[in-house]
C-alpha cells in the first residue's frame, strides 16, 4: 500500500467532496475498519449488517470461520462444478480407450479382446482426477479474479499479515463516513481509515 | 483470546502472535541467503553436475554405461524410481489425508512436505526418461499416433498406466501446493521492499487479497483437493506395483503388491520428512512451529506403516512357501540366503527392526535418534525396491541365463545425482518460498493447545477458527463481546508486536 492512496484520516474528513475527488470520476472510496481479532471482526460484521450497513468485503490473513454466515456468502457451487469435470474426464478417457483400441487401430494384444474394460480402468481414473482438480482450479481461479499481475492494489497491506480488514464502500462525496467511523469503533475496531482506490 | 486445554500439548509453542508467525516465516525468505544455506547449496550443485554428467554419458553412450545386462534389464533406474516415488508420498499424505482427517497439526510441515513431493516425482521421473535411451521421443509414451502415422500406445501396459499416474500425480500435486502458497506468497508481497521481490511476488501471489468470498472458495477447493488427491495418492504406487504385479516373474506376481508398496511409500516418505524437517527447523530457527510433538507424531506414522511393511515381509514368506509353487519358493529363498543375501539382511534391519524402536518413548522424542532413524529407514527402503527387483530377475525359471548384477559408475552417479537434482530444488524452495503454511497455522493459533476430540474447540469440522465456540468452563478464556475494544480482548501471551 502506498502512502498516495491514502488520503485522509477518518476524523478530519466530513463529507466535503474535495478537489482530488472530483476529477477523478473512476475513484473509489472506502470506509474501513482494522481490527486485531477475528472474533470481534465476526461481531462486528454482525452488528453493522443489522445496522442496515452493506459491507463491500473482509480481508483477512486466513480464513475466518462463520464469516460466510456473517457476510451472506452463499455456498460456493464449486463442487458441483468439480464433480461435472470429473464426470468429463471419465467420459474422454473411455471414449480416447476405446476409440483408439477398439476402432482407430485395433490390435490383438496377448489374445484378450480390443476393449478391454478392466485394463483401461487406471487411466481412466487418473484421467477423471486431472480432470477435477484443472478444471475446478481454472473455474476458482477465473471466478475469483485471480490470475498474476505485476501490481496489486491492496486496501492495507496488513491484511495478509496480522489485522483483518472491514471495507464499506462509500459514495462520491464520502457522506456516511461518520456513521461509520462511529459504528466501526463501537464494534472494536482499533483504527478506521477513508481509502481512494483508483484502480481496485 | 485463547481456548486452552491442559490435556493437550501445544501445537505451536512460544506464545506466538500472528504477526510473529508472519515474521518468523518470513525472515529467511527476506534475508540474505546465510553461510550454512550456501555451503549446503554448494554441496547440491556439485551432485547436480554429476547428475548432468551420468546423464550425458547415458544419452551420449546409450544404456550400455549402465551395469544391465540381458537377465537383469532393469536395476537401479526402476530402484529409484520407485524410491523417489515413495518419497514423494508422504507428502500427499499429509497435506490430503491428514486434511481429511482434521488433524491440526499437519499446518506446520504440510508446505515443506508437499514440495519435497513434488521434487520427488520430478527426480523419480528422470530414471524412466533416461532408461528409454532416446529420451527425445520420450512424447512417444502419450497417447499420440506412432510417428504422427497409425498405431496408438497400448492402453493394456502398466507402464503406460504409469506414465498417466506419475503425470496427473505430479500435476495436481503442483496445483495443490501452489494453491495453497498463493495466499503466503500474498503476504511476502505485502511486505517486500525491493523493486524486483515486489514484482516476483505480486506475480506469484495471482492477486490474492485475502477477501472472505476468496477464502471461502478456497477452502472448499482445499477440501475437494484433497478428497480426490487421496484416491489418487492411493493409486499412484498401486499403478507403480502393478509394473511388478502384472508380470509372470516370480517374486512380482502376487496380490499383497499393491498395499504393502503404498505402506512401504508412505513408510519411506515420512522417513525422508523427517530428514528434512530436523535439519530445517534448526537451519531456520522454527522449533517453535515444528516441535518435538510432531516429531513425535510423524515417527508414529513411520512405526505403523514400518510394521505393516514387516509384516507383508514375513506374508510374503509365507504365501510362498503356502502356494507350493517351486519358483516362487526360490525365488524367496533365493532372497534370504542367494548371493543377494546382504541385500535382503540391511532391508530386513532397517526396515523391520528400525521402526519397532520408536515404541519407545525416549526413542520418539529424541532429535538426534529420530534423525539417525530416518536415515536408517531410507536406506533400508532403497534396499526393499533393490531386493524385489534384482533379486527376482537375476534368477528365474531358465537356469542358463541367470546372472549376477553390478553397477558402474555412472549407475552410482545417476543416483546420487538425483540427491543432488533433489536438494538443489528443496534448498531453493527454503530459500525463495514461505516453508511453512502461516495462513494455516494462523488458523490453529488460538487453538495450539485446544486439538483434542474431548474439548470443544477444533474438533467441531470446522476449519481451524472454530472461533464461535465457547472454550470449556476450565479454561481461562476470554470471550469477547461486541463493544469492546479489542485490545483487551487478545490475551496472548506476547501483546506487542515488533
Amino acid at each position: 500500500m502506498t502512502s498516495t492512496t491514502l488520503t485522509a484520516p477518518a476524523t478530519s474528513t466530513n463529507g466535503a467532496a474535495t478537489a482530488a475527488e472530483v476529477t477523478h470520476t473512476s475513484t473509489r472510496r472506502f470506509a474501513i475498519g482494522i481490527f486485531e481479532d477475528e472474533d470481534v471482526l465476526l461481531h462486528a460484521v454482525e452488528n453493522m449488517r443489522a445496522a442496515g450497513v452493506k459491507i463491500y468485503d473482509v480481508f483477512s490473513p486466513f480464513p475466518i470461520h462463520g464469516i460466510d454466515d456473517a457476510l451472506g456468502i452463499e455456498r460456493s457451487r464449486l463442487p458441483i462444478a468439480a464433480f461435472f469435470f470429473g464426470c468429463s474426464g471419465l467420459a474422454f478417457a473411455l471414449w480416447m480407450q476405446i476409440y483408439m483400441l477398439g476402432f482407430d487401430w485395433p490390435m490383438i494384444i496377448g489374445g484378450k479382446p480390443n476393449i478391454a474394460l478392466p485394463s483401461f480402468i487406471p487411466v481412466t481414473f487418473e484421467l477423471t482426477v486431472l480432470f477435477t482438480a484443472f478444471g475446478m482450479m481454472i473455474t476458482f481461479f477465473t471466478i475469483s479474479g485471480l490470475y498474476p499481475k505485476p501490481k496489486v492494489n491492496v486496501l492495507d497491506a496488513r491484511a495478509t499479515d496480522d489485522k483483518f480488514v472491514l471495507a464499506v464502500e462509500l459514495d462520491e462525496a464520502s457522506s456516511e463516513l461518520p456513521r461509520l467511523t462511529q459504528l466501526l469503533r463501537e464494534n472494536g475496531a482499533s483504527e478506521v481509515n477513508h481509502k481512494e482506490m483508483t484502480k481496485f | 483470546m485463547q481456548h486452552i486445554s491442559a490435556v493437550r500439548e501445544p501445537l505451536i509453542t512460544g506464545g506466538k502472535t500472528y504477526h510473529d508467525v508472519t515474521q518468523d516465516v518470513c525472515r529467511q525468505v527476506e534475508a540474505a541467503p546465510n553461510i550454512r544455506w550456501m555451503g549446503a547449496f554448494a554441496v547440491a550443485l556439485f551432485f547436480l553436475g554429476i547428475f548432468f554428467y551420468s546423464v550425458y554419458r547415458t544419452v551420449w553412450y546409450g544404456i550400455g554405461e549402465w551395469g544391465l545386462n540381458k537377465t537383469v534389464n532393469w536395476a537401479w533406474d526402476i530402484t529409484n524410481f520407485v524410491w523417489w516415488v515413495g518419497i514423494g508420498h508422504a507428502g500427499t499424505l499429509i497435506s490430503a489425508v491428514l486434511l481429511l482427517f482434521r488433524q491440526k497439526w499437519r499446518s506446520s510441515i504440510n508446505r515443506a512436505a508437499e514440495a519435497m513431493t513434488i521434487f520427488a516425482v520430478i527426480c523419480a521421473g528422470q530414471f524412466p526418461i533416461f532408461h528409454m535411451g532416446r529420451p527425445w521421443v520420450g512424447y512417444w509414451v502419450f497417447p499420440l499416433q506412432n510417428t504422427f502415422g497409425s498405431l496408438w500406445v497400448n492402453f493394456n501396459s502398466p507402464l503406460l498406466w504409469d506414465v498417466f499416474a506419475i503425470s496427473t500425480y505430479f500435476s495436481v500435486s503442483l496445483v495443490f501446493w501452489y494453491t495453497g502458497l498463493i495466499p503466503d506468497f500474498a503476504t511476502i508481497r505485502d511486505r517486500a521492499k525491493g523493486k524486483i521481490a515486489k514484482l516476483a511476488y505480486s506475480m506469484l501471489s495471482f492477486n490474492w487479497k485475502g477477501s472472505a468470498k476468496h477464502w471461502s472458495r478456497y477452502e472448499t477447493v482445499s477440501l475437494i483437493l484433497a478428497g480426490i488427491s487421496t484416491p489418487l495418492v492411493l493409486s499412484v504406487h498401486t499403478i507403480v506395483s502393478m509394473d511388478f504385479a502384472t508380470s509372470v516373474v516370480p517374486g512380482w506376481h502376487t496380490t499383497i503388491f499393491p498395499p504393502y508398496f503404498v505402506a512401504g511409500a508412505i513408510f519411506s516418505g515420512f522417513a525422508m520428512v523427517l530428514t528434512l524437517m530436523l535439519i530445517t527447523r534448526v537451519v531456520f530457527k522454527l522449533e517453535d512451529y515444528i516441535t518435538l510433538e510432531h516429531i513425535a507424531l510423524m515417527n508414529k506414522i513411520m512405526m505403523v506403516t514400518g510394521s505393516v511393511v514387516g509384516v507383508a515381509y514375513i506374508t510374503e514368506f509365507f504365501i510362498a512357501w503356502y502356494s507350493q509353487v517351486e519358483y516362487e519358493q526360490y525365488a524367496f529363498l533365493n532372497r534370504a540366503t542367494g548371493p543377494y543375501w546382504w541385500a535382503y539382511a540391511s532391508m530386513m534391519t532397517c526396515n523391520v527392526i528400525t521402526p519397532q524402536l520408536v515404541w519407545f518413548r525416549r526413542v520418539r522424542y529424541s532429535i538426534p535418534l529420530t534423525f539417525v532413524l530416518s536415515i536408517i529407514v531410507n536406506i533400508g527402503m532403497w534396499f526393499e525396491r533393490f531386493v524385489i527387483i534384482v533379486t527376482s530377475l537375476h534368477r528365474d525359471y531358465l537356469p542358463s541365463s541367470w546372472a549376477m548384477f553390478s553397477p558402474t559408475i555412472i549407475d552410482v552417479g545417476m543416483y546420487v545425482g538425483s540427491l543432488g537434482l533433489f536438494f538443489t530444488l528443496f534448498l531453493l524452495f527454503a530459500k525463495f518460498f514461505p516453508v511453512i503454511n502461516m495462513a494455516e497455522v494462523k488458523t490453529i493459533l488460538k487453538y495450539t493447545v485446544n486439538n483434542g476430540p474431548s474439548y470443544g474447540g477444533s474438533n467441531d469440522g470446522s476449519q481451524g477458527t472454530g472461533s464461535r465456540k465457547l472454550a470449556p468452563a476450565t479454561a481461562p478464556a476470554v470471550y469477547a463481546s461486541a463493544g469492546v475494544p479489542a485490545s483487551a480482548t487478545v490475551n496472548y501471551d506476547k501483546q506487542q508486536h515488533d
